[in-house]
């Protein structure tokens, strides 16, 4: 028979002796391994105090990013729905009035922008494919809820708030990323 | 006319608050039981376990009990409801009727009066413990065939064999140390081993086989074949909820907690404290009753350790294992155990 | 009427309401278990009669173990009232002729019974004690003692050859 590993140990048949078929030996080997364990480190986080640190290439849920002005950066360009293979991504466009300069960084922006997150993979197409950088994958996950109306995701949800006006909550949203690079 | 001077009163009013504090006792060790199990378990496996309710998690017994007293009592309708009510009640009585017999130290001295710490010295003590040992697979026989369902009935009958099975091989390894011992009363057993070497030194293989076997009595893994849950969705208990289930549960802790004191004590000195002379101790008073009774609570605690042990560390048999090594294993080594015993006391004492 | 007056009406009373239990209780699961507590009142008068070594093994053998194998089948038949076998007048005739001629035998017998001294049925003598009837059943009646192990045997010998069959 061929082996795909050279670890498997084929399976013994043997008759057992005496001291084999009373359990108690091979009982007590067994407790020994146990009793290792018991004085190891424990491999628990205490959840709500102490979190896991993420991973570098975590993907999360998405956000919608502004510039240092606090403007819009998405111009509606609909190459994050169309990179999106689950197709969670919806959008629709709007010329961009005099006076909402402040507003948005291009002509164009998104006047709707929804992600249904019960489609979303999260692969993180929709970031690559974005060449203004308006959207990224933070490190927060998609909370749960009861129904499938809040999976759908509007504009308001996913915006990073305002670094003009909101500068703590920008910063806390922009996330644990930019501080994690910083400190590499 | 009923003379009710005949009676002692005091006496009576003294059994009945140490049958109280003992009973209370051997309730708050089962509590507490439930939550060392689930640390001891945690850690074996790389855990911390349960550490919310309170420091540690100390509250978590009272949060669980809680919790049981609060869910919705269900008796099936198709079941036997008056036997329903009986076994888990039958279960947790012949639990806690077990430590009647157990000697927790010596005499204390309060109030110009001899208070034994033991409910009742009787001359056929450890007998006793068998008779209400082979009782509480009835708790366990009559909850199972009571709910109705097939799946309880099956873990009733796996449970009632596996205790009359390894009933023998606990009983035969036993008679080899009364041989030694010469005496059924558990006080004076232990009374021997205070003065003179622990029987452990005499009977290795004798408590080896106790102790297999009451693992095999108290349904511990890996003898829980009656409540294999992978098997017999939880077995003899499936149907039952609330505090009712919490009996069953519980009956199963005290158990432990009393077999343990009786291998403590009929192995392992009682009361006596290791390497400490208690006879040059004796003005020493009530703190030499209260030490012993401390140092016989921490051989007992080491028992209940080792039973966590290995329930975290063995799976459990398979019914023909168990059988196997009930009657074709232990049962043999015991007979043995026991002739070779007879034989060294008939040699040494001619 | 001492204490002990009153727990032997009590033990007596409950060992006959028991034993009327178990006949009349029409689950044979129910007659099991009455038939356990008349085991226990019967334990109880021994104790009484300060023979706690007998009331003890009564436990250990007739309600730890011999009941639980009749509560065993049982369990495993699962009689019920339809399973109940219809019995003619003929063998209820022959039922009550014979519990009649079994009821004056006991009675002859307790009459006779009258005439035993009563040192020996009360609380004083100590032959019930576990150190006095090991004495006893090793020295003056050690032969009968011994064949009723060697009928045990030969019991156990023949169920081993029944079941290997």
């Amino acid at each position: 028979m061929i082996t795909l590993t050279n670890r498997s140990k084929p399976v013994n048949r043997k008759k057992m002796t005496f001291l084999e078929s009373i359990y108690i030996w091979n009982t007590f080997i067994g407790m020994m391994i146990t009793l290792k364990h018991f004085f190891k480190k424990k491999v628990t986080y205490q959840y709500p105090e102490q979190t896991r640190p993420y991973s570098p290439v975590f993907r999360g849920v998405q956000i919608l990013n502004r510039d240092e002005e606090g403007r819009e950066r998405c111009t509606a360009c609909g190459l994050c729905a169309v990179a999106c293979p689950a197709e969670a991504i919806t959008m629709e466009a709007a010329e961009r009035l005099p006076g909402e300069e402040n507003l948005y960084r291009e002509e164009k922006y998104a006047a709707k922008y929804e992600i249904n997150m019960l489609r979303c993979i999260f692969c993180g197409f929709c970031e690559e494919a974005c060449p203004k950088d308006a959207i990224y994958l933070s490190e927060t996950h998609a909370p749960a809820a009861y129904n499938r109306k809040n999976f759908i995701y509007n504009k308001q949800d996913l915006l990073i708030p305002n670094p003009k006006t909101q500068p703590e909550e920008y910063a806390q949203a922009k996330g644990l990323r930019e501080i994690n690079k910083k400190k590499k | 006319m009923i003379h009710l001077l005949t009676i002692d009163w005091l006496l009576m009013l003294e059994k009945l608050i140490l049958i109280a504090i003992i009973v209370m006792f051997s309730l708050l060790v089962a509590m507490y039981s439930t939550y060392a199990e689930r640390k001891i378990a945690a850690f074996m496996q790389d855990r911390i376990g349960p550490n919310r309710a309170g420091p540690f998690g100390i509250l978590q017994p009272l949060a669980d009990g809680g919790k049981l007293f609060f869910k919705e009592e269900i008796i099936p309708s198709s079941s036997n409801k008056i036997l329903f009510i009986l076994g888990p009640s039958l279960a947790m009585l012949t639990a806690m009727m077990t430590c009647a017999v157990v000697p927790w130290s010596t005499d204390l001295h309060l109030f110009n009066k001899t208070i034994p710490l033991q409910i009742a010295d009787v001359n056929i003590g450890i007998l006793y413990v068998f008779a209400v040992v082979s009782l509480g697979v009835y708790g366990i026989m009559i909850g199972g065939w009571a709910s109705n369902n097939k799946f309880s009935l099956l873990a009733a009958l796996r449970g009632a064999s596996q205790v009359i099975s390894y009933e023998l091989a606990m009983g035969i390894a036993f008679i080899a140390l009364l041989m030694l011992t010469g005496s059924l009363s558990l006080r004076t057993i232990v009374e021997q081993q205070v003065t003179s070497h622990w029987n452990i030194w005499y009977q290795p293989l004798g408590f080896l086989i106790f102790f297999v076997c009451a693992l095999a009595e108290c349904n511990r893994t890996p003898f829980d074949l009656s409540e294999a849950e992978s098997e017999l969705n939880m077995g003899y208990h499936q149907e039952y909820s609330s505090m009712k289930l919490g009996f069953y549960l519980f009956a199963e802790y005290v158990n432990m907690f009393i077999s343990s004191a009786i291998m403590a004590t009929l192995y392992f000195g009682g009361y006596d404290i290791p390497f400490f002379n208690e006879a040059a101790h004796t003005d020493w008073g009530n703190w030499l009753a209260i030490a012993g009774a401390v140092c016989f609570m921490i051989k007992i605690s080491i028992f209940i350790f080792t039973f966590m042990w290995i329930r975290w560390t063995v799976p459990r048999f398979r019914y023909d294992q168990l059988m196997t090594l009930g009657w074709k294993k232990l049962i043999p080594l015991a007979l043995a155990n026991m002739l070779i015993t007879g034989a060294v006391v008939l040699w040494m004492h001619k | 009427m001492t204490a002990t007056e009153i727990l032997f009406w009590f033990l007596s009373a409950l060992a006959l309401f028991s034993a009327l239990m178990v006949l009349i209780s029409k689950n044979p699961v129910h007659s099991v278990l009455w038939l356990i507590v008349v085991f226990f009142a019967i334990s109880g008068h021994y104790i009484l009669l300060n023979a706690q070594f007998l009331a003890i093994v009564n436990l250990i053998v007739y309600a730890g173990a011999i009941m639980v194998l009749f509560l065993f089948v049982i369990m495993l038949m699962n009689l019920n009232n339809a399973s109940e076998p219809q019995r003619n007048s003929l063998i209820k005739l022959a039922g009550v002729v014979a519990g009649c001629l079994l009821l004056m035998v006991m009675v002859s017998a307790v009459r006779s019974a009258g005439e035993i001294s009563h040192s020996q049925a009360t609380s004083d003598g100590g032959i019930g004690l576990i150190e006095n009837l090991g004495t006893v059943l090793f020295t003056q009646y050690v032969v009968p003692f011994e064949i009723s192990s060697v009928l045990f045997l030969s019991a156990m010998v023949g169920a081993v050859v029944i079941g290997k069959k």
